[in-house]
């Protein structure tokens, strides 16, 4: 049996926390043993792109010490992940040889170390797949969320046009530079809505949240979810 | 002296100004987007893109590396064939040199081939100044002239304005075939080709080993200003160097692939000085002026990759900021991802210090670059550098977020907190229309999700007695 310690990253469990329950249902599902450092908060990310690199240091510390005897790290966000892949090596040197090399963004864990793409789930919708950027170009793994929607039963998975556009989330930049941010998000949505699709999913919960909160504001009802949310969906008895 | 001109207009104006203008945006989008998939499919058509880019990379690296020896050997090939190399510190020791040589030969009229450099240093207005009348002849350049506006785009200085736009500044009916607008400034051109004292062009690469200039176009107009006029002037960046000429095959590949999707442009030119012996063809001397502007005290720094660029344009076209702005935007010549690094590097940092930050981080350009620049990478490390004159209030707002967040302690004391105080905002339909502070920007276009009533933890907690 593998274990997993889940870094639930600061949004989803401030904003979203039914992401990280379904993310633990999926995953402890699947066999996986799941365990929560309870000491954890953030992964520094939006103070690091922000260009405050001190104190994304000092987040990333703490970060490590959380997670120092963690076998598998695992986190709903390919962005958190990227971080810490990518940047902490560069931000806090030795200290995150460990916690790199054995963090994993969700989906990628699902496949790669669990070695299942079919979970059983069932959705019976049209969904359009909106690939984060850092999940796609950072981490390099934008096969494992497609290769795990397209085994949901029932789910018709769409990509929009222009799909390696970015939605315009980029942390404080969403909101330092709210109307370029924005201009982008429709951009994006405009690509979305003419799928036709009636759910919109994707694998990180911040440019879902940046997309919904839009979709919110323009009185649109569309179903936003989660790519945990759906994989952890099925008519279960 | 940096980067010559300098915008008008403070940064969210000029953003105000281009997001508001449709037509403007249906102009970026449509050239952008056709660009960025033209240079999809010309790649892909190359057996092993990764590896060209790769070997792209570590030309530009090696030449960097060995900037000063590679130029002792350009300068002397040159020198050798009886042309003239100059090194300028800043635009007006360009500006300055242009019109000594302009002077010298008693000339009135010059012509342009493209060239961003030329802009950077703002020679037009200087001529202009000096009396010395200075023409463009690439078409967008030409149409941006009579417009009386700066490049929106690297290689496409004209890619926001529309046929119609065109022929309006043309002065032919904004229904004029694209085909009949390229021959009125052809007929115009051509005569003053053939009026010029001196030739002015930009250059795509220049080549140590055989000491040469390397001119990409796809209109011939460099041809005419480098053979017409008995002078010939080229001015190009410092680090546009490359050591051998047996690599300008893979640079070319790289180059015309990643900027337009063409296998190659209609035209490359190679000129090594003036008009030799028994040659017909030529000027009567040649002048290659090599900008620094704050290039070279990049190398050995953590922006040393920004030199390895080769301006082809493919970070701006699929850059998702750049295709919802525009050029103009940026308020620098240098506009787009590429933009937003060497602007403030060359300066003045008051000018673009802004630049930085107009960006999501989403790593298109780096992805697109055919050398592969981290060109987000750059951008944070800019945004480092800027925190030292951010606003203190915002210093405070990160360095308190990240002290408290660096145990859990006080982030829980901060969810707590949060959740009261969100009580007295705006909701509506469980989502908060209205914040203070940083997400107040978040919220003047969106709505906000509210802390949750139980968080994660919390929940895991109640779960795990």
């Amino acid at each position: 049996m593998t274990r997993a310690s889940l870094f639930v990253t600061c949004l989803v469990d401030l904003l979203r926390p039914e992401i990280g329950e379904a993310t633990v249902r999926v995953l402890e599902r699947q066999g996986v043993q799941v365990d929560f450092p309870e000491e954890q908060t953030c992964c520094g990310q939006a103070h690091y792109n922000a260009g405050y690199r001190t104190e994304a240091k000092a987040l990333a510390e703490h970060f490590c010490d959380v997670f120092a005897n963690s076998e598998n790290i695992v986190a709903p966000s390919g962005s958190c992940v990227a971080m810490v892949k990518r940047h902490y090596p560069e931000l806090v040197g030795q200290r995150a040889a460990g916690v790199a090399s054995r963090c994993w963004e969700f989906t990628g864990y699902l496949r790669h170390v669990v070695g299942v793409e079919d979970v059983g789930a069932k959705l019976e919708a049209s969904a359009v797949y909106h690939a984060s950027c850092h999940l796609q170009r950072e981490l390099g793994t934008g096969q494992d969320p497609r290769a795990m929607l397209a085994r949901v039963r029932g789910l018709q998975v769409t990509e929009p046009a222009d799909a390696d556009q970015c939605c315009g989330f980029g942390g404080t930049f969403s909101m330092t530079m709210a109307d370029v941010s924005t201009a982008m998000a429709d951009a994006k949505l405009e690509r979305v809505k003419a799928t036709g699709a009636s759910v919109l999913v994707g694998a990180d919960a911040a440019c879902l949240l940046h997309l919904e909160g839009r979709l919110r504001r323009q009185g649109c009802e569309t179903c936003v979810m989660h790519i945990s949310q759906v994989l952890d969906h099925a008519d279960r008895p | 002296m940096p980067i010559a001109h300098e915008p008008a207009a403070a940064w969210g104006e000029r953003v105000t100004i281009a997001l508001s203008d449709i037509r403007l945006r249906e102009n970026i989008a449509r050239s952008t987007t056709r660009f960025a998939a033209q240079r999809l499919t010309a790649l892909g058509e190359l057996p092993d893109a990764a590896a060209l880019r790769a070997r792209g990379r570590a030309i530009r690296a090696d030449a960097i590396d060995r900037l000063p020896e590679l130029h002792t050997e350009l300068r002397q090939r040159i020198e050798a064939r009886g042309g003239h190399v100059h090194l300028a510190a800043d635009p007006s020791a360009v500006t300055r040199k242009v019109i000594e040589i302009a002077r010298a030969h008693g000339a009135r009229r010059i012509v342009k081939s493209k060239s961003m450099v030329s802009e950077e240093v703002a020679l037009n207005d200087a001529l202009a100044e000096a009396g010395i009348e200075s023409l463009e002849t690439d078409l967008g350049e030409y149409l941006i002239q009579l417009a009386g506006e700066m490049p929106a785009h690297i290689i496409a200085p004209a890619l926001h304005k529309s046929r119609a736009e065109s022929a309006e500044l043309l002065g032919a009916p904004a229904d004029t075939p694209a085909e009949a607008l390229m021959a009125i400034a052809r007929a115009r051109l051509r005569e003053r080709f053939l009026q010029a004292d001196i030739g002015i062009t930009g250059g795509n690469f220049l080549v140590a080993d055989t000491g040469g200039v390397v001119i990409v176009t796809n209109e011939g107009n460099d041809r005419m200003c480098t053979s017409l006029p008995r002078v010939h002037i080229a001015i190009v960046g410092v680090e546009k160097i490359i050591a051998h000429a047996a690599d300008l095959p893979d640079m070319l590949k790289l180059l015309t692939r990643s900027a337009t999707g063409q296998r190659i442009s209609v035209y490359v030119s190679l000129i090594d000085g003036p008009r030799g012996a028994g040659e017909t063809d030529g000027p009567d001397e040649f002048h290659l002026i090599l900008l620094d502007n704050g290039r070279l005290r990049l190398r050995g720094t953590p922006h040393e990759e920004v030199l390895y660029c080769i301006r082809c344009g493919a970070c701006l076209n699929v850059c998702p900021v750049y295709r919802q702005i525009g050029g103009h935007a940026y308020g620098s010549v240098y506009p787009g991802p590429i933009g937003a690094v060497i602007s403030p590097l060359l300066g003045p940092a008051s000018a673009y210090g802004m630049l930085p930050k107009a960006s999501s981080l989403c790593g298109a350009c780096w992805e697109a670059c055919p050398v592969g620049i981290h060109l987000h990478d750059q951008l944070v490390a800019l945004r480092q550098e800027g925190v030292r004159s951010t606003p203190w209030p915002q210093r405070l707002l990160f360095a308190g977020w990240a002290a408290a967040w660096a145990g859990s302690a006080l982030y829980t004391a901060f969810l707590r907190l949060g959740r009261v105080a969100q009580r007295l905002l705006p909701h509506h339909g469980g989502w908060i229309r209205r914040a203070p502070s940083l997400l107040g920007g978040w919220t003047s276009t969106r709505d906000l999700p509210p802390i949750a009533a139980k968080t994660f933890r919390e929940r895991w907690a109640e779960r795990r007695p």
